[in-house]
């Protein structure tokens, strides 16, 4: 699927002893990730990602691969994670019903656990919290919904930083070094 | 539960950058007899959360359905991903397949004094259309077609996919409610290369590269077909082709003026009400007046 030089450029060899075999087991528990042990490497979903065809860094297909050999760090550290789109394109032709999109999301909530956040992932975390939402509700809105008939908006959810209290978000983004 | 009253659910990107696509919904909505209701303590739907902590998104998602069960409604919501979202956790309780997840929601929602039964059905404004309202019935309430007029129309992902979620109300590999509901409005929608691609708008925030270059395969596939305008339902979609229309144009040295309508502008048009007071169409990024004045053109020529 991919040329070997593009795929090798930056790679090291595999060291078997650096492998962590329990890793697909690890994912397969978390929720989304049940199916991975069911890939046979047919390369569909690589072949119909919109996201591949601009930017090869993302492969779901050797992602997938990687996981299932145990490079842990590896797949955990790397940016190409964050970079599915979620557009559910392989998960609707994957034949072997790997659930990819979900199983990409369960890698991402492992990560977040060992300690990798991206910043902008922090960033939504902390705007979620503090307004409820991911985009700040400000004067100007309330005042065009004002003009046309159109109830306010409230500025901030205050519950749900509740709920993000009781849910735990909160200590396992800290630490990891939450910007707050 | 009623299905010509519903809680409107806004989400994060229309309340703060979609009015256009907001208030153009609720204009067509109240002209077809739907009722939509405002719930204040609507928050994100949860989804931005779901890749980072899925416990929090999935409790957060199910606050929300708890609100609209006390009152009795059920869910239209703008934005596909909220739609796709939602309906993902209500269908965690309404198929009871993860009893984990379902114990820890209710635990937490419980401490913050409410409950989730599972009663609340989440359907995106556009599936209302088509499936509830239906096609004949919108076809009466057309007074200004707008013929000659060709629509790109953009389905996005998550108003469709995951499809196992959807009850089987379009397919997934070949759509076509959204073709159909321009079709009512007089316009014919066009077919393009790749028309199913995604806008690539969920990893913005990651990596502003990437779906830039995604914005712009679609939207040379779009000019090569010659459309008029696109059409597209979800508020994020929105961003990435309207929005970030002219990053491309700079970026890679070229020209679109592509026109970015949200359906119910589109269909709001062909009702008969106003542009600019009902259908906000000021707030466009890409101008849609020339596309105002060539439907006003065909018009007169038809006549």
């Amino acid at each position: 699927m991919m040329s070997k030089k593009t795929s090798s450029s930056s790679e090291k060899p595999i060291k078997w002893d650096e492998l962590d075999s329990d890793f697909k087991f690890k994912v397969a528990e978390e929720s989304g990730g049940k199916n991975i042990k069911s890939c046979f490497a047919c390369g569909t979903c690589t072949v119909i990602c919109p996201v591949f065809s601009v930017n090869e860094k993302y492969n779901p297909r050797k992602i997938i691969r990687m996981i299932l050999l145990g490079l842990k760090e590896e797949v955990l550290s790397n940016d190409f994670i964050w970079l599915c789109s979620g557009c559910y394109s392989c998960y609707e032709l994957c034949p072997r019903d790997v659930k990819i999109t979900r199983l990409m999301a369960a890698v991402r909530n492992i990560a977040v656990k060992e300690g990798y956040v991206p910043t902008p992932m922090k960033q939504i975390v902390n705007l979620i919290e503090k307004h409820g939402r991911i985009l700040e509700v400000s004067e100007f809105e309330n005042i065009i919904r004002t003009k046309k008939g159109i109830s306010e908006l409230e500025f901030n959810i205050d519950e749900i930083k509740k709920v993000l209290k009781k849910t735990g978000i909160h200590n396992l983004i800290k630490n990891s070094g939450l910007d707050e | 539960m009623n299905n010509s009253k519903y809680a409107l659910f806004l989400g994060c990107t229309v309340s703060v950058k979609g009015f256009n696509y907001e208030l153009s919904a609720r204009k067509v909505a109240e002209k077809l007899g739907i009722e939509l209701i405002d719930i204040p303590q609507f928050s994100c739907c949860g989804f931005p959360l779901e890749s980072i902590h899925r416990s929090s998104a999935i409790t957060i998602a199910a606050r929300n359905l708890a609100l609209a069960e006390t009152q009795g409604l059920d869910i239209i919501a703008l934005c596909s991903a909220c739609t796709g979202y939602m309906t993902e956790v209500q269908r965690l309780f309404s198929e009871k397949s993860n009893t984990k997840e379902i114990k820890f929601i209710n635990e937490k929602l419980k401490d913050l004094g409410y409950k989730y039964n599972g009663n609340v059905k989440v359907k995106h404004f556009a599936r209302v259309l088509y499936e509830d309202i239906g096609i004949d019935k919108l076809k009466k309430f057309i007074v200004n077609p707008l013929k000659g007029i060709k629509i790109a129309p953009h389905y996005g992902c998550h108003y469709i996919k995951p499809s196992e979620i959807y009850d089987g109300f379009d397919n997934p590999i070949h759509p076509r409610s959204l073709d159909q509901l321009i079709k009512i409005t007089g316009a014919t929608p066009v077919d393009y290369k790749d028309k199913l691609q995604c806008c690539g708008g969920g990893i913005l925030a990651i990596d502003e590269d990437t779906p830039v270059k995604m914005v712009k395969q679609k939207l040379d596939h779009i000019k090569e077909v010659r459309a008029d305008a696109m059409t597209l339902i979800c508020p994020f979609c929105n961003i990435m082709y309207d929005e970030y229309q002219s990053t491309v144009e700079s970026k890679f040295e070229t020209e679109y003026n592509i026109p970015v309508l949200y359906y119910p502008q589109l269909l709001g048009l062909a009702m008969g009400l106003d542009p600019k007071k009902e259908l906000a169409v000021k707030q466009n990024q890409v101008k849609v007046k020339p596309l105002l004045e060539k439907i006003e053109n065909l018009q007169k020529l038809i006549v």
